[in-house]
Parts: structure tokens; sequence; C-alpha cells
């Protein structure tokens, strides 16, 4: 089977939310978390989607 | 030189120049100049002939000769697959894709003028023979005018109406109207987003249209001509700046999100609505017996 989407890499701010697979990227504030994910995004060719305030993630269409 | 000589000549000439009407190279940049065009019009002389001299042979009661007719189909059906191919390689390099249905669309139209090349030669040298130059002159015009119908397809802006709507943000979801289109987090790329993005609505004017529009590579070919004729503000490396079409599934309509780096709304609806409406993505369930009186056959 040919996986056409995946989750890069996860950016959030809060901690106790997330646990696994992908690239965990822990941020202190939400002005931090946007740079890394637009660095994240140029760099992995993925879009940065916003699940909720505090959580985004990096999925390559 | 002999009694054919002349009509042969004449439905070559007629065949070739009517490969060479039908060779625009308009706003696709499709066939390019010059070796697109050269290959096509070889192969429209090629097809001329065949037309042209089908006629004396029968004449001469050389029927078996009609035979290399097929060996003309064969060759014309590897016209289209050359299109295919050379589209297809392309296409993984437009920032924006043509989109395979538009792409196999093309190659039908390439294989079937050079049909219509060895049809057009066919008749005026039949007509030379069996009447005179004027009765051929005549054959090739209406012939010409046979070409232009099937030449041009309907757009876009005869099965929908084209409306502007402003794209707007609600949380990380971008809409337009209520149609939503996609996620973006950042909102540095939602700025842009705003910024450079215009949407539009698509209403189908029936039932048809609906499927018609739905269909995802007449959606794609949509996208891809006016990010030809307006240019896109995107590059390789800005995911996030991608031109969609969704649908609504209530009722049909389609948003199309698009990134122009020319913003202007009239000139955008101009360019929507001429978008060819794609053969292999027309469907009439008008037409279904099953939809008709409860299966009642005409």
């Amino acid at each position: 089977m040919n996986i056409e989407k995946a989750v890069l890499s996860v950016i959030t701010t809060n901690k106790e939310k997330i646990d696994g697979g992908a690239p965990i990227f822990i941020c202190d504030s939400k002005n931090e978390m946007d740079k890394i994910a637009a660095n994240l995004e140029a760099i992995l060719d993925g879009i940065s989607h916003a699940l909720s305030d505090d959580l985004y993630i990096i999925v390559k269409h | 030189m002999n009694e054919y000589t002349y009509p042969i000549l004449f439905g070559v000439i007629v065949g070739t120049l009517s490969r060479f009407i039908m060779l625009r190279t308009d706003y696709r940049q499709y066939p390019t100049y010059l070796h697109g065009k050269v290959i096509h019009i070889a192969l429209g002389f090629i097809a001329a002939g065949l037309g042209a001299v089908a006629v004396p042979s029968i004449m001469e009661k050389e029927f078996t000769a009609v035979t290399f007719l097929t060996i003309a189909a064969s060759q014309f059906r590897e016209v289209r697959n050359m299109e295919r191919n050379t589209l297809s390689e392309l296409d993984s390099y437009e920032l924006v894709p043509r989109g395979k249905t538009y792409i196999e669309g093309i190659a039908v139209a390439f294989e079937g003028r050079n049909y219509l090349v060895i049809f057009t030669s066919f008749l005026s040298t039949l007509f030379y023979l069996v009447w005179n130059i004027g009765a051929a002159i005549l054959a090739a015009l209406i012939c010409y005018i046979i070409m232009r119908k099937f030449m041009s397809g309907s757009t876009l802006k005869d099965i929908v109406d084209i409306e502007f709507k402003e794209p707007h943000f609600d949380g990380a979801g971008l809409y337009v109207d209520n149609i939503y289109i996609m996620n973006i987090g950042l909102p540095e790329r939602q700025q842009e987003v705003l910024k450079y993005g215009m949407g539009f609505i698509l209403t189908p004017k029936n039932f048809n249209v609906r499927s018609t529009i739905a269909n995802l590579g007449q959606r794609q070919a949509i996208l891809h001509d006016v990010s030809v004729s307006m240019g896109v503000f995107r590059d390789s490396g800005t995911p996030a700046l991608v031109p969609l079409i969704k649908r609504d599934l209530d009722d049909g309509r389609i948003g199309v999100f698009i990134l122009p780096q020319d913003k202007s709304i009239d000139q955008a609806k101009r360019v929507i609505g001429a978008v060819p409406v794609l053969e292999n993505a027309i469907r009439m369930p008008s037409e279904s017996k099953a939809n008709n009186n409860g299966g009642e056959s005409k």
C-alpha cells in the first residue's frame, strides 16, 4: 500500500497532551511554536496544520 | 502526370492546410513553437496523403489499398500515446499540474484531428474526381465549418454561474463562502493566504453540471488554467500555498480558492469562464433511462 499522507512532526506547548511516534518539538510559548513550525514547514516541505491552539502538526501531502 | 495528379495534390494541400488551421498555439502554449508544430504538420501531411490517395485507388478497383487506412489508424493512436506521455512527463514539473483528465482530453484531440484531416482530403479528392475543382473547394469549405464545430467545445461560463467571495478563516480553517478549503496553522501563512488569495463560488446551472464540475480532473483543469493565465503565488517548498477547489456536498456548488499574482476579480471571472469543459468530465444523468419516468424507454 502506498501511504500518501504522513505526519512528519508534532509541535506543541502542552507537553501532557502528546506522546508517541512522530518527532515532537516542545515549545515554551506560542511565538516559539510559530517560528519552529514555519521553519519545519519549509524544511520538510509539508503543511503545518493547527489541531488546536497549542498543537501543530506538519503533514506531507 | 496522370488524371489523378491534380486531385491528389489538391487533397493533400487542403488536408495539410486544415491541420495547420487546427494547430493553434494559445495560452496553453502547446504544441510549442516550433518543433512541436513541425511534428504535427508532418503527421497532418501524411494523413492528408492517405486520405487523398484512397479515392483513386478505389476508382482503379484496387480495393485492398484501402486497408492501409488501418495502418493510419494505428499510427495516429500512437500520436495519442506520444502526446499523453510527453504531457504527463512535463506535468510533474508544473507548479499547478494539468491533471490526467486534461491531458487525456488534449491527447484525444490530437488523434481526432488527424482523422478529420483524412476525412477532409478524402472528400476533396473525391469531389474533384467525380465533379470538378469547384465542388472540391466547396467540400473543403464544408469540412472546415464542421471542423470549427468539432474544435470548440463548451466553456465553463455556459454551465455555471461564477461569483466572487472573499476567502476567510474560521480558526485554522480556510473557507470560501461556507465551503471548507483547508487547514492552515501558521498565522503568518494565514495572512499571506488572505492577502493573495481569491475565492469564487461556481454554482451549477442544472443537475447534469453538478457531476461535471465535481470531477476532480475538471477541477484541476480550472486551477491549472487560472494559474497559467493569472500567475500563481507559489513555489516549491511552500506547500501551504496551494490553489484548491472543494465541493459543497449539499448542493453541488464548488468553492474555488486561487492565489493569482494578478489580483483582478473581473479577469479571474473571465478566465474561469473560459476554462474548457473537459469531454471526459461531462456526465448526463438526465439522459439515463432510469431517471426518465421510471425506466420507460424513449
